[in-house]
């Protein structure tokens, strides 16, 4: 299952024993696996119901909040680290939470799907908007507001102040290293507070 | 879903005075409580429910030959409801000052033989846990699978977690607030003063007169229960609906359903509640700030506490509304407690808690299935 592979390169991410921040936790079986396989603790964010109950019956601290709302219910430095996995697209104030990211967690791990990977270049060449599936919506309903590349990610995370850790891409539940930017349909970025 | 049945009330005698906030005691006094479902062998699956203003320890099921008797919270409390009876032993108890049952300002004041009335001693959410601790202690309930309310039961729910921290498991907070906001405890006060000038109160004396200020208990119900509702929900309801076709250009007749609705409300409150209570749970609401003895900091003030906790707010709520249990949230976050909390989008307003809402009620199902894991059958 390639869902579960690519959860398991994020769970590898996480130092054991962490406080962590889930925000976009969803039903909150990663934050449950932290627990039980790592020795994590800490909280989920979610804004959808069914999400929440799921949450709620996985057995996480979940908390139903808006994320554009922003993350001030937290204090700074609360957490070891701050995982924000596939949700940073549909958030309108992507450079605001990135901040705030850094800013209430020690590090942060982001993913989010990059829209330089070389079938979503071809698509967009043959004259289409991509329909893949990392990124499986019409360009009319999609909730991924913010479309942006593994490339453009490294250029805001200097404007916001971050020190990239880690970079690395994913596809098909497994690690991309060589040149991400083209070969890999995910982003994934660990970083702290430059 | 199943109901708990018929009940029947309980009543417990404390010879021991229970010491008061205030300085002052209240001494011989009785508690009546209900209980639902089974105390299993190691006393381990206890849940306290606490009550809120107008309500008492009559949570769940019905009371034999009484037509609707259901309990305040019979659709959350029953076997197989989200408080399920068959897993849980719950108890419901009446706090003192009410007037439905435990001794409140209608008993007599043993100094002076003559009924309490203003001279109850004021009572706060502090006393009345510390009133229930007691009764746990005469049941042999040394520590609780869960506290839970909804409101000022809330309140009381979360006082628990700070004055007895080793004593429950969780904590679920409902509807409810770290203190109430200065336009809360106005409108608290316009119902006090719509009681203490009802020239039938006699300064809260008025059982001796063989009347009841019935009036000011009309009125502070009236306010009461407007902000209970949500605007969206009041115009659902009533809209500007009329009781007549035609208008009758009159000052003083009902014109609305809602001025009927509110009437209705404040006739049938004034036949039943008792108005020193009245006055007495209101001022408990505006006392109760855990945060006051620790410089305002309700971070400082939650340190205290141990327990897990389940926060619930109702978007429409604007009397207890989402922004005060997200406070509660932000203190426990703070002190890195386990707390979960949920923001329901229901339309009902505060009144919201006692409804039917599936997305309500399933959390609450699935928080009582976390904490019945932890419980031994």
């Amino acid at each position: 299952m390639s869902e579960r592979s690519r959860e398991d390169v994020i769970v590898g991410l996480v130092p054991a024993g962490s406080h962590v921040l889930d925000l976009g936790c969803g039903s909150g079986t990663l934050l449950a696996r932290l627990m039980h396989e790592r020795g994590c603790s800490g909280y989920g964010v979610e804004l959808d119901d069914t999400k929440v109950l799921h949450g709620v019956r996985n057995g996480i601290n979940v908390l139903q909040r808006n994320l554009e709302e922003g993350l001030s219910i937290f204090a700074n430095d609360s957490f070891d680290v701050v995982l924000q996995l596939d949700s940073l697209q549909n958030l309108r104030n992507t450079a605001a939470m990135l901040r705030e990211t850094a800013r209430v967690g020690r590090i942060g791990i982001v993913s989010f799907p990059n829209f330089a990977h070389w079938p979503n270049r071809l698509s967009v060449l043959r004259g289409r908007m991509p329909v893949t599936k990392v990124l499986p919506y019409q360009w009319y309903d999609t909730p991924n507001i913010r479309v942006g590349t593994f490339a453009d990610f490294e250029v805001l995370a200097g404007q916001c102040g971050l020190r990239i850790l880690e970079a690395f891409g994913l596809h098909d539940g497994q690690v991309v290293r060589h040149a991400p930017n083209f070969f890999a349909s995910t982003a994934v970025f660990k970083f702290e507070r430059a | 879903m199943a109901s708990v049945g018929h009940v029947t009330p309980q009543s417990l005698h404390f010879s021991e005075p229970l010491a008061l906030r205030s300085g002052a005691s209240l001494s011989d006094y009785s508690l009546v409580y209900e209980t639902y479902g089974q105390l299993n062998a190691d006393r381990s699956n206890a849940v306290l429910v606490c009550h809120a203003l107008n309500a008492s320890h009559h949570v769940a099921g019905t009371y034999v030959g009484q037509a609707r008797s259901e309990g305040w919270w019979d659709n959350m409390i029953g076997p197989g409801k989200p408080l399920d009876t068959d897993r849980f032993f719950v108890i419901g108890v009446n706090n003192p000052g009410s007037c439905f049952g435990s001794t409140g300002p209608m008993h007599p004041n043993p100094a002076t033989g003559q009924p309490y009335g203003a001279d109850f001693p004021v009572v706060t959410v502090e006393d009345w846990v510390n009133a229930q601790a007691r009764l746990l202690d005469r049941l042999g309930i040394e520590r609780l699978a869960a506290v839970m309310g909804g409101s000022l039961g809330g309140m009381q729910a979360l006082s628990w977690t700070l004055q007895h921290p080793d004593r429950m498991n969780h904590a679920l907070v409902i509807a409810s607030a770290p203190n109430l906001s200065a336009q809360n405890i106005a409108f608290n006060e316009v119902a006090r003063r719509a009681i203490i000038t009802d020239p039938d109160f006699h300064g809260g004396h008025f059982y001796a007169h063989g009347v009841v200020p019935k009036r000011g208990l009309r009125v502070a119900r009236m306010i009461g229960h407007i902000t209970y509702l949500s605007d969206d929900s009041m115009e659902e309801k009533f809209g500007r609906a009329l009781r007549s076709a035609e208008l009758a250009y009159s000052t003083q007749e009902i014109e609305f359903q809602i001025e009927s609705y509110l009437r209705y409300q404040g006739d049938k409150f004034s036949e039943y509640f008792d108005a020193n209570t009245y006055l007495l749970i209101t001022r408990a609401l505006d006392y109760f700030d855990p945060a006051r003895a620790h410089g305002n900091d309700l971070s400082a003030a939650l340190a205290a506490a141990k327990a897990k906790f389940l926060v619930v707010s109702f978007t429409t709520d604007w009397r207890f509304s989402p922004l005060r249990s997200r406070e509660i949230v932000k203190a426990l976050l703070d002190n890195r407690r386990d707390v979960s909390y949920a923001e329901i989008d229901a339309p009902h307003g505060h009144d919201a808690f006692l409804l039917e809402d599936p997305r309500y009620l399933s959390i609450v199902r699935a928080y009582f299935e976390r904490v019945a894991q932890e419980v031994r059958a």
